[in-house]
């Protein structure tokens, strides 16, 4: 095997089609990956929403060769970590062993999200890891789905796995899955999702084979080293366009779930020249709640916004080289072990990129977007329908308005700026879950005002039809609507309702709260954010506004109109 | 019956190929493609055919007129009534954004929202009746939308898939109220489950019917004022036909029906030349379609989006649609590295060689400087091309900064484009679970032989079969079609314990229903094929695979047999612990039509010495080879050609790589046999 400079000499003389070539033969291995683990999966928080991310990862560090490219964009910096960690935990790796891990300390998000990493073996010897992850419908803890919003620490969570073999030289540790499905809800199915998970990556390793034995090992090495180069040049030339300076900005959460405080993601960003640094040290301290994000995905959230802002730069370790995030050690954004984290990876990752857009926004507005409503939108329901005699869990993610951009107005119903994932159909929910959608609707005046509008969010209302169930929410945005920026205004913050009995309540912290009995009649109300303006109202095309008028878009006819 | 003619309007051609079984004859056309008024083009070619109107038996016309109102929103002004509290269903969509990676961007639905009103009432998704019809909602509804001056209408409501009830009461009430076949309900379209994605579907149809029709009205009595005696036929995107007069309510069905019709004709060539299994490659100037044909039949899906957010989920022939045709942009990117395409020059300005104003590089311009397209003859024009300026443009453009003289330039440029190619045809094929080395290759469209051999030899492909007519294979494939209707109907019962005479009941009625439409539609067809197919999942998944049983019983056992063994082959994996579920039951009626004999196309006898017209300098590999040029008309049966070679037509090239072996067979293909290929997949 080529050493890094060995590689790196051996890629600048790489002729550019052979460049090319593998490149794209090494995105589809990745997407080969990716497409055999979403259509046999039977959580359809991955068959039909794609929480799924698989990829190549280096020796020694773990460092991104390729990632999915329909993987789901907080895995992008994700995945290394874990592999690395994964190195590190694991010096006894074997050809055919499969680890399975979940734990958030160790380059994770939250427990749902369960990864695996394979040794890639070419010709008897190890040449990289294959790992994958894929978010799991429950892996046990308080509330069904794992989407609680109060518990103080990890183990009122669910399950936390360690670095384990779940396969040991090509066979399954079946005592070990025993012991897992043991510990999480409706456990029939998940059977159905290792093997899934596990059939991805030997589809990767068949194809990385190949790819080897037709271009040689050292052509490939070198290759690598060569992309990695080009990646880091592209993203210094996009850093190169940001005037130099210092840039800040905050965002805020509602509340821990716990304390019924707002917490600050505090961002100052250093440009100078191709390089590129975060500070995060001025935010809120660890919170007591599940509002606490592990370092990958603060790291991750940072790699997705740049990516978000600068979509051309192929996704391989050399993007980041430019990219310097200090650790935020002491902060909310950095915790550690016991600290909760389930709304980790779904809410505090979106918004450490909302400070981060809106620091940036302040330096080249014209490639920036006002904030999205940039929640995923938490509903989960568990409980027993009597008519089929079977439990249940429902998890639903809403979408929200995206903000006004430099050349028209936001996205409405856009999903979460971490996720790509596609909402569940009403009529496949009613089928499935004993509740009744009273509405589904865009709704009105929810999007920030501006010379480019936001998008809106959605209204939505449902009444649960027979036996009992409970409620949790895991939301964000309701205390503050997503800012807007030059002057635009923000979009309108997220409310719940829900009436038991007859009698109307809201959650104590606004955008959370969990185990809300509900009995047959009763209803949940939803409505979402809706995206920040971008520029002031005055400057808004007169047209524009007459269609907003023409599509009853604000209900007052004021609003943006 | 014996004079067929087939029309496939394209976006700046029309093609028209005619075939007289009686005389063993055939005729080409090809004019521009009138935009104000498609029907005078369409007259026009007619003409060129030299056939009067009144001896044609069978006239088959495909469009893309559908396709594009529909992706350039220019379609007709549709109203919806759907159920109280989801009116914006068809703005919302499915929470999606453009692209993966970048937050700008926005969408606009199909139906604009003061259009969209709703309607008291609701069912649950067992079907049952949770809230009764308004039918006086109905009623404002309908003349709200009369008076906003809608042209066609929709009515969507929740589950309708499983009770079409109140759907049917209100479209009632709407035709009643305002005779007009535009007015369509979602389950007429499609019973399926997933209310965007049905609602979509019929927003589609909603939003072309009018301009279909009315365009195939135009072209239907032109004809008659001609002379011609028949009923009209519109192809389909399933690869069927349709009689003109079921347009209206099926208008949604001739969308992308002309790349459909050349897929088509694609599985009726290579069937007939012996080959059961091909992979299509359809390549113009600004894509490349890639479909596959198993066992003799184009693949077909019912799960396509026509655009980013616009679903349509009527059975298409399955066809995925890469970036890259002639007229492909090379470029380098930021990060120094080589790229073809997604952006094209388009047919204005077009490549550098078409001399009309293009500057910038094309995979074109590539063929043209390495000798595979002849400089000499320019498609639609009469000037050579500008080889010069074309060097020069490969110098600066994509040489210099990569360290390369022009040809090498050139030469990675059809590198890079061929590999992308062939790694989305080998992703493609996995999708579908099949491994690309089983087929033979089927190149079309004007630039599709350019590029088959090389596309094929990175695959491991070992044949590539070429038709008679390359650029012709749409308008082929309305003479070959036959008539045909699709149906489902959702179910989601388990496997174990199903009650299969409901399921027989589902089968009968959807095959009756398809046997009406024949019936309706006066076409002389002969024996009548009824095929059913099921789509099962295992509970809790969401992807379904489809399996299709002989007969008009369901035998469930046999079914499920089936369906574990393809998921076997599929995925390497056998789940028995999980619940299998029948999702949806399928059922196809096809009305055989008169077979057209392919043989018309069997070249006469002759020497290959006399079809050579010169030889020619090609880059090929990494050096220049003199290659022979045949012209593909006077090719003679049997004739077998050794690479290095050109081949040359009006309507296409195809470039004959060396350790190639190619013979002429009695259909007028060139098969052609690769001898080695690399160590691929």
């Amino acid at each position: 095997m080529l050493n890094h400079q060995q590689a790196a000499k051996l890629g600048q003389s790489i002729d550019p089609v052979t460049l090319t070539v593998i490149e794209k033969g090494l995105q589809q291995v990745c997407s080969e990956m990716d497409l055999v683990h979403e259509k046999t999966s039977f959580s359809p928080v991955i068959s039909e929403a794609f929480d799924r991310s698989n990829g190549i990862y280096g020796l020694g560090d773990g460092r991104m060769i390729a990632q999915g490219e329909l993987g789901l964009p907080i895995f992008l910096g994700v995945m290394q970590e874990t592999t690395r960690c994964v190195i590190e935990a694991r010096d006894d790796l074997e050809d055919g062993d499969v680890i399975l891990v979940n734990d958030p300390y160790l380059g994770g998000t939250h427990l749902m999200d369960v990864k695996m990493v394979r040794p890639f073996y070419y010709r008897g010897k190890l040449w990289c890891y294959l790992s994958n992850t894929g978010h799991w419908p429950d892996t046990g803890g308080m509330v069904p789905g794992g989407f609680n919003s109060t518990a103080t620490e990890i183990h009122q969570e669910g399950l936390r796995i360690p670095p384990v073999k779940l396969v040991r030289r090509g066979r399954m540790e079946d005592d070990l899955v025993q012991m897992v499905l043991a510990n999480i809800r409706v456990a029939e199915e998940r059977i159905g999702d290792i093997k899934a998970q596990i059939a991805a990556l030997t589809a990767g390793a068949r194809r990385l084979t190949t790819l080897l034995d037709r271009y040689g090992q050292d052509v490939v090495e070198a290759a690598i080293a060569e992309l990695e180069r080009r990646s880091e040049r592209m993203m210094r030339a996009h850093i190169d366009t940001i005037p130099d300076g210092t840039y800040e900005a905050s965002a805020f959460m509602d509340s821990d779930g716990v304390v019924n405080e707002p917490l600050e993601i505090a961002v100052s960003v250093k440009v100078d020249g191709s390089d590129i640094e975060f500070d995060f040290s001025r935010s809120s301290p660890p919170c007591q709640g599940p509002l606490n994000s592990v370092w990958a995905t603060t790291l991750s959230a940072v790699y997705v916004a740049l990516k978000h802002i600068f979509p051309d730069v192929p996704m391989n370790a050399g993007c980041f080289e430019p990219i310097v995030v200090h650790k935020p050690l002491g902060t909310f954004i950095h915790a550690e072990y016991p600290r909760p984290v389930a709304g980790c990876a779904a809410e505090v990752s979106q918004r450490v990129m909302e400070a981060v857009f809106l620091a940036l926004a302040k330096a080249i507005p014209d490639r920036l977007f006002a904030a999205p409503a940039g929640t995923s939108g938490n509903l989960s329901l568990g409980g027993h329908d009597p008519e089929t005699g079977e439990n249940y869990i429902m998890y639903y993610f809403s979408g929200g308005g995206y903000g006004g951009w430099w050349n028209g107005d936001g996205l409405t119903n856009g999903c979460s700026t971490i996720g790509i994932s596609k909402s569940q159909p009403v009529e496949i929910l009613e089928q499935r879950y004993p509740l009744l959608f009273e509405s589904y609707a865009l709704r009105e005046g929810s999007g920030g005002a501006g010379r480019f509008r936001g998008g809106f969010g959605v209204s939505y209302k449902l009444r649960l039809l027979r036996g009992h169930g409970k409620a949790s929410f895991l939301m964000e945005h309701g205390r503050f609507g997503p800012p807007g920026i030059l002057g635009g205004e923000a979009g309108a913050p997220n409310r719940i309702s829900i009436s038991q009995k007859g009698r109307a309540i809201e959650p104590e912290h606004i955008s959370k709260g969990e185990d809300f009995v509900l009995g047959p009649g009763d209803t949940i109300e939803v409505n979402t954010p809706g995206g920040g303006g971008y520029g002031v109202q005055a400057e808004r095309d007169s047209e524009a506004n007459a269609d907003d008028r023409l599509q009853a878009y604000y209900p007052d006819h004021a609003g943006a109109a | 019956m014996s004079v067929s003619v087939g029309v496939d309007v394209g976006g700046t051609f029309t093609d028209f190929l005619m075939l007289d079984s009686a005389t063993g004859r055939f005729a080409t056309a090809k004019v521009p493609t009138t935009v104000d008024d498609r029907s005078r083009g369409f007259l026009q070619g007619i003409d060129e055919l030299g056939v009067p109107a009144d001896a044609i038996d069978w006239l088959v016309h495909g469009t893309t007129a559908g396709t594009n109102a529909v992706l350039e929103r220019k379609g007709a002004r549709a109203g919806l009534i759907t159920t109280r509290g989801f009116r914006d269903v068809l703005e919302l969509g499915r929470r999606t954004r453009p692209n993966a990676y970048g937050l700008s961007g926005n969408f606009k639905p199909l139906i604009e929202r003061r259009l969209r009103l709703e309607a008291t009432e609701r069912m649950d998704a067992q079907g049952r009746v949770v809230t009764p019809l308004s039918e006086s909602d109905v009623r404002a509804a309908v003349q709200q939308l009369i008076d906003e001056g809608a042209e066609s209408l929709v009515i969507h409501f929740l589950h309708s898939y499983v009770n079409d009830e109140h759907e049917a009461a209100a479209v009632r009430i709407a035709r009643e109220m305002w005779p007009n076949e535009h007015v369509i309900a979602g389950h007429e379209i499609v019973r399926e489950m997933r209310e965007f994605e049905r609602g979509s579907t019929a927003a589609i149809h909603a939003s072309i019917s009018p301009i279909v029709s009315q365009y195939i009205q135009r072209v239907a009595s032109s004809l008659k004022d001609k002379g011609f005696r028949n009923e009209l036929l519109v192809m389909q995107a399933n690869g069927g036909m349709m009689s003109s007069a079921l347009v209206a309510s099926h208008a949604a069905h001739t969308v992308m029906s002309g790349p459909a019709g050349g897929v088509l004709a694609s599985a009726e060539i290579a069937k007939a030349a012996g080959f059961a299994n091909i992979i299509t490659g359809d390549m113009g100037g600004t894509s490349f379609d890639v479909a596959l044909v198993v066992d003799g039949k184009p693949v077909i899906t019912a799960e396509k989006d026509l655009a980013y957010a616009v679903p349509i989920r009527i059975p298409m022939i399955d066809m995925h649609t890469v970036g890259a045709g002639g007229g492909s942009l090379a470029h380098i990117d930021k990060a120094g590295m080589l790229r073809v395409g997604p952006e094209s020059a388009g047919s204005f300005p077009g490549p550098i060689g078409y001399d009309r104003g293009g500057e910038r590089v094309t995979i074109t311009d590539a063929n043209f400087f390495l000798g595979r397209l002849n400089p000499g003859s320019v498609t639609g024009s009469n000037k050579p091309a500008p080889i010069a300026r074309i060097e020069a443009a490969l110098s600066e453009q994509i040489g210099q900064p990569l360290g390369l003289d022009a040809t090498a330039a050139a030469s990675a440029i059809i590198d890079v484009a061929i590999a992308e190619l062939a790694g989305a045809i080998r992703l493609i094929s996995i999708e579908k679970g099949h491994d690309p080395r089983d087929f033979a290759l089927m190149p079309f469209g004007g630039a599709g032989p350019l590029h088959a051999i090389a596309i094929a030899r990175e695959l491991g492909i070992p044949r590539v079969l070429v038709p008679r007519f390359p650029g012709l294979t749409s308008a082929l494939g309305c003479v070959l079609a036959d008539v045909r209707h699709d149906f489902v109907q959702t179910v989601n019962l388990p496997m174990r314990g199903i009650d299969g005479n409901a399921v027989v009941a589902i089968m009968r009625q959807q095959a009756a229903d398809g046997r009406a439409l024949l019936a309706e539609e006066s076409v002389d067809v002969g024996q009548v094929d009824v095929v059913h197919e099921f789509d099962l999942l295992f509970k809790g998944q969401s992807h379904v695979l489809r399996v299709e049983m002989k007969g008009e019983a369901f035998d469930a056992d046999a079914v499920l047999g089936e369906f574990v063994r393809a998921y076997k082959q599929r995925f390497d994996l056998e789940l028995p612990e999980m619940v299998p579920v029948l999702a949806n039951v399928r059922t196809t009626v096809i009305g055989q039509r008169e077979k057209v004999d392919l043989s018309i196309f069997r070249p006469s006898e002759g020497t290959l010495a006399s079809a050579e017209t010169g030889t020619r300098d090609v880059y090929f590999d990494g050096e220049w080879r003199k290659a022979r040029i045949y012209d593909r008309d006077s090719l003679p049966l049997g004739a077998a050609i050794e690479g290095p070679a050109i081949v040359e037509q009006s309507d296409s090239t195809l470039v004959l790589d060396p350790g190639t072996t190619s013979r002429v067979d009695e259909y007028g293909n060139i098969v052609v046999a690769i001898d080695q290929t690399p160590a691929a997949n």
